[in-house]
């Protein structure tokens, strides 16, 4: 068929349009110089220059040279990267706290970079809300009146943001401290306080600069998981800096690693430890507790030879003695895992001229699935002589994971 | 060749009285009036009734000490019989320090903008500072003539710079990421400087206005002489008729208002600080 039929030109057109819905913030080329000549500087950059020469030039700092990525709804995009590497700027860029020096920011369709005054302050009231590292309450307020500062600004009536200021408390979990003031609270809760506040204009995207990296370990961690457990309820999209690698693993749903205000490397979690694009990153992952974030499906080897139970033991003792090996997998006709046989079990059969394998399968066997992280299969790898077999849906037979892969996983070596 | 800079001086002043005489004529007649009025208001009730007043406010604002000692005080005053006088250096004073704070804080505001702004008043405000305070007086008697409204005049030149430094440092010093925050939400510039720079920076800029006031209290015996009355004007009486004990009095009369001045705005600042 040589021509495009209507409906096909509509579904790509569809795809392409759920495409950019599900962008919810697309950044395009994103610049930003800091200095008295920005223009001479971007000029020098559109010519390779690197960002020492710049300087050297131009006494101008580039704090972002190009960063062009996108943020979908309903994910923890994080930001990671030494200390001046360009992430609060990047981060502020979003909300224009810092005036891009070139490139395009659109978040929900509405391009930010071009926005009025009046279109600007719309975005701040209601698109994004952000938390700080230190907090950025207002020292002269109490909490619930610190909680309500975005719904006062907003113009909303005072008993309606009271109510949502309180809703919001109850969400972070301090109900009671509404009286008062951020002083009389620990850093973990004005952090708190902080999360209230931007949680408390409904907006859906939550901009945290290092949110977490002025408090205590303990604390710090126990707001990670608290933050997962209000994503998982709440779906907002958020943004999230920070240079805090175990932090990054953890919370993000993908993290891009900025370097010398670029991004060196944008990817999920595992393609980040896996698959590390430079020296740069690499370094980065080295000292990683990788078994917590590498799973059996990046580890998994498929497995080419493979028994039905309708399948005679004369068969399965030739595949056996061919690869080496005194265990087989066996599925039905549909791939679903039925558990391994035996060499002995077969041999057996053999002799007493049975046809089929159907007696002899063992069933008690480990199993598990794609997303489990390794850590988990450590301990099942070591009481058992079988490899683990990763199941999919339906219990879906999809490879397995032997305990050398497990230690190769574990020390960073990849298939 | 000599330079001849006084004698441009005096042209410029020439050509503003010409110029603008309507308007310093305004200007003095309201300054005038709003002397007169405070001046009505402070001598109205008995000194008692007022004594009463101020060592209220006194306790309320920082505590029983300084109630008794500002009452000792004014109860002396009122002895020594320079009640009368003192009320006029008082209206005297809380004017210029009035039309100090109308003018400094809206300037320390707008320096807190522009870079630009502050850069021109620094130097404005060093100069304004270091002048011998007699210079003032010159100027001050040119446009207004003798008697109160240049002694205000003089006063507010001299006693307005800690308004202005005091609004822009508190303003600057409210942290950063607290400003962030308050635009990240969508403040409007005016949103900001009341809801956060302001209250924020009030501690200090509470600061300016008691110095600002204590400022003011010291140009009473330099504005006595173009006639501003007052305190100042028995401390001269003091000197040029050699009435030592009057000086003497007159001089006590005006520390003892500094104290209390002094305890009041330093009081306001102190408990802006603390939580409501
Ligand atoms: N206002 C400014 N004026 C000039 N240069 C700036 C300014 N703000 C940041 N920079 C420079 O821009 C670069 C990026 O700064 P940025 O604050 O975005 O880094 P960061 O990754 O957030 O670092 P950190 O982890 O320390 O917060 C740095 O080289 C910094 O020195
Ligand atoms: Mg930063």
């Amino acid at each position: 068929m040589g021509t495009d039929s209507a409906p096909e030109r509509t579904a790509t057109r569809e795809a392409q349009a759920t495409a950019i819905e599900d962008a919810k913030i697309s950044v395009l080329g994103l610049r930003k110089i800091y200095g008295r000549r920005p223009d001479k500087a971007l000029a020098l950059l559109q010519e390779g220059l690197s960002k020492d020469d710049i300087l050297r030039k131009t006494g101008c700092t580039v704090a972002i040279q190009d960063a062009t990525f996108e943020i979908h709804a309903g994910e923890i995009f994080v930001i990671m990267g030494l200390s001046g590497s360009g992430k609060s700027t990047v981060l502020r860029c979003l909300n224009r706290l810092i005036e891009p020096s070139a490139g395009r920011v659109v978040v929900d369709g509405i391009d930010v970079t071009k926005a009025d005054k009046a279109r600007l302050l719309e975005v701040r009231r209601h698109k994004m809300a952000m938390v700080f590292q230190n907090f950025g309450l207002l020292p002269h307020r109490n909490i619930v009146q610190n909680v309500e500062y975005g719904l006062e600004v907003q113009g909303v009536d005072k008993a309606a943001r009271r109510a949502k200021a309180l809703q919001a408390l109850g969400l972070v979990g301090l109900q009671g401290y509404a009286d008062k003031l951020p002083r009389e609270l620990s850093g973990g809760m004005q952090q708190r306080v902080g999360l209230a506040r931007a949680l408390a204009t409904d907006a859906e995207v939550l901009l945290m600069d290092e949110a977490f990296s002025a408090l205590d370990p303990l604390i710090r961690k126990q707001m990670q998981d608290e933050l997962l457990e209000l994503q998982s309820r709440m779906n907002k999209t958020i943004v999230f800096i920070t240079h805090d690698l175990d932090e990054a693993l953890k919370l993000g749903s993908r993290i891009a690693i900025m370097r010398d205000g670029a991004i060196v490397q944008l990817g999920t979690p595992e393609e980040i430890l896996t698959q590390p694009a430079n020296d740069y990153v690499r370094a980065f992952v080295q000292d990683v507790d990788r078994t917590r974030i590498i799973t059996a499906g990046a580890i998994m080897k498929r497995v080419d030879v493979i028994m039905h139970p309708k399948d005679g033991p004369a068969l399965a003792v030739k595949r056996m003695r061919e690869t080496d090996t005194s265990t087989l997998f066996v599925t039905d006709a549909s791939r679903r895992f039925r558990g391994v046989v035996r060499i002995d079990d077969a041999l057996t059969l053999v002799r007493e001229n049975k046809h089929s394998l159907e007696g002899v399968i063992d069933t008690d066997v480990p199993t598990t699935t794609a997303d489990t992280p390794i850590a988990k299969l450590v301990p099942v790898a070591a009481g058992t002589a079988v490899p683990i077999a990763v199941l999919g849906e339906d219990r879906t037979f999809l490879g397995i994971v032997g305990r050398a892969s497990i230690l190769a996983g574990i020390a960073g070596e990849q298939h | 060749m000599e330079l001849r800079i006084g004698e441009a001086f005096e042209r410029l002043i020439e050509i503003l009285q010409e110029r603008f005489d309507p308007f310093f004529h305004v200007l003095g007649d309201g300054l005038t009036a709003a002397i007169r009025g405070l001046e009505g208001v402070l001598l109205f009730p008995s000194s008692y009734v007022l004594i009463g007043l101020l060592a209220v406010a006194s306790w309320r604002l920082s505590g029983p000490g300084s109630a008794v000692l500002s009452a000792l005080g004014l109860l002396l005053i009122d002895l020594m019989g320079l009640w009368q006088a003192t009320m006029e250096t008082l209206a005297l004073v809380l004017s210029a320090a009035m039309v100090s704070l109308l003018l400094g804080i809206p300037l320390g505001i707008a320096s807190s903008y522009s870079r630009w702004m502050e850069r021109l008043l620094r130097p404005v405000l060093d100069l304004m500072q270091t002048m011998p305070a007699f210079v003032y007086l010159i100027p001050a008697v040119l446009f207004f003539r003798l008697g109160k409204v240049p002694g205000v005049v003089a006063t507010v030149i001299f006693a307005m710079p800690p308004a202005v430094r005091l609004t822009l440092l508190g303003i600057k010093q409210v942290p950063r990421d607290v400003v962030e925050a308050a635009i990240a939400f969508g403040s409007t510039p005016r949103q900001l400087l009341f809801n956060v720079q302001l209250p924020i920076a009030l501690p200090t800029l509470l600061a300016g206005v008691n110095q600002t006031i204590l400022l003011s209290l010291s140009m009473v015996v330099i504005s006595a002489m173009i006639g501003a009355g007052g305190l100042g004007e028995q401390v001269l009486k003091g000197i040029t008729q050699l009435r030592i004990g009057l000086g003497f009095e007159s001089g006590i009369a005006v520390v003892i208002l500094a104290i209390v001045l002094d305890r009041l705005t330093h009081a306001l600042g102190q408990s802006r600080t603390r939580p409501s």
